[in-house]
């Protein structure tokens, strides 16, 4: 009888060995150009990790990551495939870039897998699979936001756009000019620069000439916010009399550093910055950089909230982890980050959140974003237009 | 041995099934790498723009499935051949350059490619890919999570299209374009109009190109501006040079050493796999001149 | 628009003039030519950032420790290929590229550099009722002082003799009993030296990440092949050109964007295919 109870025992542990791990696949763009936005989320989804522990209901999360190397769907999709069918993942996450994310969607949607976009914000991606969420943004959600709201606060009259010449950059602009015009307000040119564009000396003074009430900036991180702040203050734009409008990628730290005095004033809209002054906030950085030396963006949060919905959601359906439970019951989650309060829109699976408008200022010996504005629970537009179109 | 070869091509169906998906992208590269062989390795034409024929494959097929019909086979045939219209009308600019010249007008007119369909976005999608390209299946097979059709079908593609390139490479038209290639002022003498010839090969070139983009956009059922991009260019470049110019063979070689070592690497060292692409390209070329196939017939040659 | 493009301009002639010499004397492709600028770069960037020299200060320390990697590069790898064929050295140096592109991001990360700029650099000097930025008289400065420099280096000195010889006829110079094997090695110091100075110059301008030698090595052959090989004038007027057509293009004509400076390549090239000063 003993024989057979240790016998028992001993198997036991071997047979639910294979259930106690929950594989989650990450797919980022590690090298490459956009190698510092994965390199920022990969950072959050450590944060979190090591402040939450890696057990949720009883089971080990394993983190499989790949990397995609740039905007590549073909590599991106047969990755996916690979996760799904070689290393058996429970789940698929990350996603810096939009084609990437589309081309995943079809894999989730096939595989019934749950899937997290933790970054690439343009509306349509939440359509494409039934069990995605976003923890990051979309564009309109900002951009509309900051569009009425210029018009209307901000009581701005003119506007001249300035974008960069990509999917991204036309979403920005659309956004933006379609909420500020139906506010009130006049679109009085607009100019898109090349994507790799290192000089903006020429555009800028295409805007000086207009003089227009306020510009409006849609440009990606990295080198390009700093260089597009020289050459303002180069050409002479007076921000008093010339208000700049920017996305939070306009000012994030490194351009901030780089931009120096050039950056004072500007506004932007965005829903992440690390200087935001709440307890979870404070926590989250003060980990992030013991961790990594650095401070977080809204690529980590984007990934940190994503972890969060993830264990949220593991916790709801007690460690199940098909596609069906798990979208159920992420459907409609909320919770506080140290973004703000977050929700999953329990109809489009979409971020809700709040969006905050900044301005520039020195605090200390350093520029930083200081919010003075918010807009709260802000549900992506383009997802709500989508719905009304169905009815 | 060119059919143990060809024998081994079908081990990943029993051997690796999870990886077929890769061994697709693999049969996909190692044809556009062959032909870049045809203009490089036989007729001395380097082009750094050669992704413009892909590219130009892949969104034709793309657009041919979004907004008519899924059907694989004529979307190939149409892709390969619009592609093939657009180097026959590169052609007549390309031929009359050598030398850096050439490197230059190539990538010129890639990168211009390239930035037309960045720009035309409300048809190519942009930045974002193109969206709503569904394939229906190919004669019967749906193309699968596993990649098996695909994998079926770009292998057979790559075969067929094989043939063809070594029927045209040990034709009297391949042997002039050797002679092109080795004394381009000589071959008018012997009375091969050597303008002419490069055009035809070059366009040739061209429609397997096309065929190898049209492939990847039906395997994959997505297409970026990534297709047109100078990195697949330039990637396509050094894998034939990796393999070895001029030998047919080399292209696919190439190709497979290529992806293998940087999908193994990339999944070992996602972030810096780099490093070790770089040492591989740098170890090959101290010590196998020639490319893989060159250094392994040198090593052939030295018992005598 | 003018002063800007030739600004720009200078950036660019500082990056190319390098590999237009050795590409034209010892018909050595080496597209690793930016990592060397990339070296430059991050020497400029340690010693400003890390130990706060001064920014001027940082240039010559550029300039000698790209010119040496440069030496020391040629002597162990370089010096074996130059029988082989270009594909070859092609494949050689984009896999050095490859390996520095990664090592950079090892050392310094992915995050773009910026360097703190002494105030006489920052902003701008009005004249004639416009204004012009300081930093890029500064490049335009530097730009021609170099150019001269060379000019007169390459005309009046007898190591120039010597390069001007290598550059025109290989085979002869060595019957001359011209030691072209050094008057390479030290041209090619000179060149990736000059590329490191531009590459410490481009962090203030462009903007400097791990990615840096992949993303300018197209713009720096496009200099190098529409100036003509082993061409110092004709670099620098390439150059010239393209930086002044970019600017100029992007001012007037916006929605040609990137466009602008493909086409005058394409352009230039069809119509003068050994480039603007080239030879052969």
């Amino acid at each position: 009888m003993l024989r057979i109870i240790a016998a028992a025992a001993l198997a036991l542990p071997l047979a639910v060995q294979a259930q106690q791990t929950i594989k989650i696949g990450v797919l980022l763009t590690l090298s490459g150009q956009f190698a510092d936005a994965a390199a920022q989320m990969d950072n959050g989804i450590k944060t979190y990790m090591k402040q939450h522990g890696d057990t949720v209901a009883g089971k080990k999360i394993e983190i499989i990551r790949k990397d995609v190397g740039g905007p590549a769907p073909d590599v991106a999709k047969r990755l996916a495939q690979e996760l799904v069918v070689r290393d058996k993942v429970d789940m698929l996450a990350g996603f810096t870039l939009t084609p990437n994310a589309l081309a995943v969607a079809d894999v989730s949607a096939e595989a019934k897998k749950f899937m997290v976009v933790m970054n690439a914000a343009t509306s349509i991606i939440i359509t494409k699979s039934p069990y995605m969420i976003r923890t990051s943004v979309t564009l309109p959600q900002v951009m509309e936001t900051f569009g009425t709201w210029a018009a209307t606060k901000a009581g701005l009259k003119q506007n001249y756009t300035m974008v960069t010449d990509y999917g991204p950059g036309h979403d920005a602009e659309a956004a933006f000019a379609s909420a500020f015009k139906a506010a009130g307000g006049q679109i009085v040119g607009s100019v898109r620069f090349p994507v790799a564009n290192p000089d903006f000396a020429a555009f800028v003074q295409r805007a000086k000439d207009l003089a227009p009430e306020s510009i409006y900036i849609f440009i990606p991180g990295g080198a390009q916010p700093a260089a597009l702040g020289k050459a303002m203050a180069e050409r002479g734009i007076d921000k008093k009399k010339t208000k700049i409008l920017g996305s939070g990628e306009t000012t994030a730290e490194a351009a901030l550093k780089a931009m120096g005095e050039n950056a004072l004033d500007i506004i932007t809209a965005w829903h992440y910055d690390y200087t935001m002054d709440n307890a979870l906030n404070k926590a989250f950085v003060k980990e992030f950089n013991a961790m990594h030396g650095r401070n977080p963006d809204f690529f980590s949060i984007g990934a940190y909230d994503g972890m969060h919905a993830i264990y949220e959601t593991l916790k709801k359906t007690k460690g199940k982890t098909d596609g069906e439970a798990m979208i159920a019951a992420a459907k409609g989650l909320k919770w506080e980050s140290p973004r703000g309060p977050m929700m999953i829109d329990p109809e489009t699976r979409d971020v809700v959140q709040d969006v905050y408008i900044r301005r520039v200022q020195k605090v200390g010996n350093d520029y930083v974003n200081v919010p003075f504005d918010k807009i709260p629970a802000v549900k992506d537009p383009a997802g709500e237009r989508r719905k009304q179109q169905k009815q | 041995m060119e059919i143990a070869f060809w024998l081994a091509t079908l081990a990943p169906f029993v051997v690796t099934p999870s990886y077929l998906s890769l061994a697709s992208q693999i049969a996909i590269t190692a044809l556009f790498a062959l032909s870049l062989d045809l203009i490089l390795g036989y007729a001395g034409i380097v082009s750094l723009g050669h992704a413009a024929y892909f590219g130009f494959g892949a969104y034709t097929a793309g657009l041919l499935s979004k907004h008519y019909f899924g059907e694989p086979l004529t979307g190939l045939v149409l892709g390969a051949a619009a592609a093939g219209l657009l180097g026959y009308l590169t052609s007549h600019v390309i031929v009359r350059f050598r030398h850096l010249a050439l490197i230059m007008l190539t990538l010129g007119l890639g990168l211009l490619l390239a930035e037309a369909a960045n720009s035309a976005s409300w048809l190519t999608g942009g930045a974002d890919g193109l969206q709503g390209v569904k394939m229906a299946p190919l004669l019967g097979f749906k193309f699968d999570l596993y990649g098996r059709t695909a994998y079926a079908y770009s292998l057979a593609v790559l075969f067929l299209l094989f043939l063809v390139a070594r029927r045209i490479i040990h034709s009297p038209f391949g042997l002039a374009l050797r002679g092109i290639r080795e004394n381009a002022t000589r071959m008018p003498a012997i009375g091969a109009p050597s303008l002419a010839h490069l055009r035809k090969v070059y366009t040739i070139a061209a429609v397997i190109a096309g065929a190898a983009g049209a492939l990847l956009t039906q395997t994959t059922s997505t297409v970026s501006l990534e297709v047109l991009s100078f990195g697949r260019s330039a990637d396509a470049l050094v894998i034939l040079i990796l393999g070895g110019a001029g030998r047919l063979y080399g292209g696919i070689i190439g190709a497979v050493v290529y992806m293998v070592a940087r999908d193994q690497f990339s999944g070992l060292n996602p972030q810096y796999w780099y490093f070790w692409i770089g040492v591989l390209l740098v170890a090959v070329v101290m010590f196998l001149p020639n490319g893989i196939l060159g250094g392994l017939s040198a090593l052939r040659k030295k018992p005598q | 628009m003018l002063f800007d493009g030739f600004a720009y301009g200078m950036l660019l002639f500082l990056l190319s003039v390098g590999l237009s010499v050795t590409l034209g004397m010892m018909n050595f492709v080496n597209l690793a030519h930016c990592s060397f600028a990339m070296i430059g770069g991050y020497v400029t960037v340690s010693l400003a950032n890390r130990y706060g020299w001064p920014f001027l200060a940082t240039l010559p320390v550029a300039f000698l420790g790209a010119a040496a990697a440069a030496v020391i590069l040629e002597r162990t790898l370089y010096r074996r290929l130059y029988r082989a064929s270009d594909l070859d050295q092609c494949l050689l140096t984009i896999g050095i590229v490859f390996i520095s592109v990664a090592a950079y991001a090892w050392f310094y990360g992915t995050v773009v550099q910026s360097t703190p700029m002494p105030s006489y650099l920052r902003g701008s000097v009005p004249f004639l009722g416009m204004s012009f930025a300081a930093y890029r008289l500064f490049l335009i400065a530097m730009g021609l002082a170099v150019a001269t420099l060379l000019i007169l280096m390459l005309e009046t000195t007898r190591f120039g003799a010597r390069v001007r010889a290598a550059v025109d006829n290989q085979k002869m110079a060595r019957g001359l009993g011209i030691d072209v094997d050094r008057a390479f090695m030290i041209t090619f110091a000179l060149g990736g030296g000059l590329a490191g100075l531009g590459g410490a110059l481009a962090i203030e301008m462009v903007g400097l990440d791990h990615a840096f030698a992949l993303n300018y090595l197209v713009y720096v052959l496009i200099v190098v092949a529409v100036g003509g090989l082993g061409s110092i004038g004709g670099s620098f007027a390439a150059a010239v050109v393209l930086g002044v057509s970019d600017m100029a293009g992007k001012y007037y004509f916006p929605w040609l964007g990137a466009f602008l400076i493909y086409l005058v390549m394409v352009a230039l090239l069809m119509w003068r295919p050994v480039g603007l000063f080239g030879k052969r």
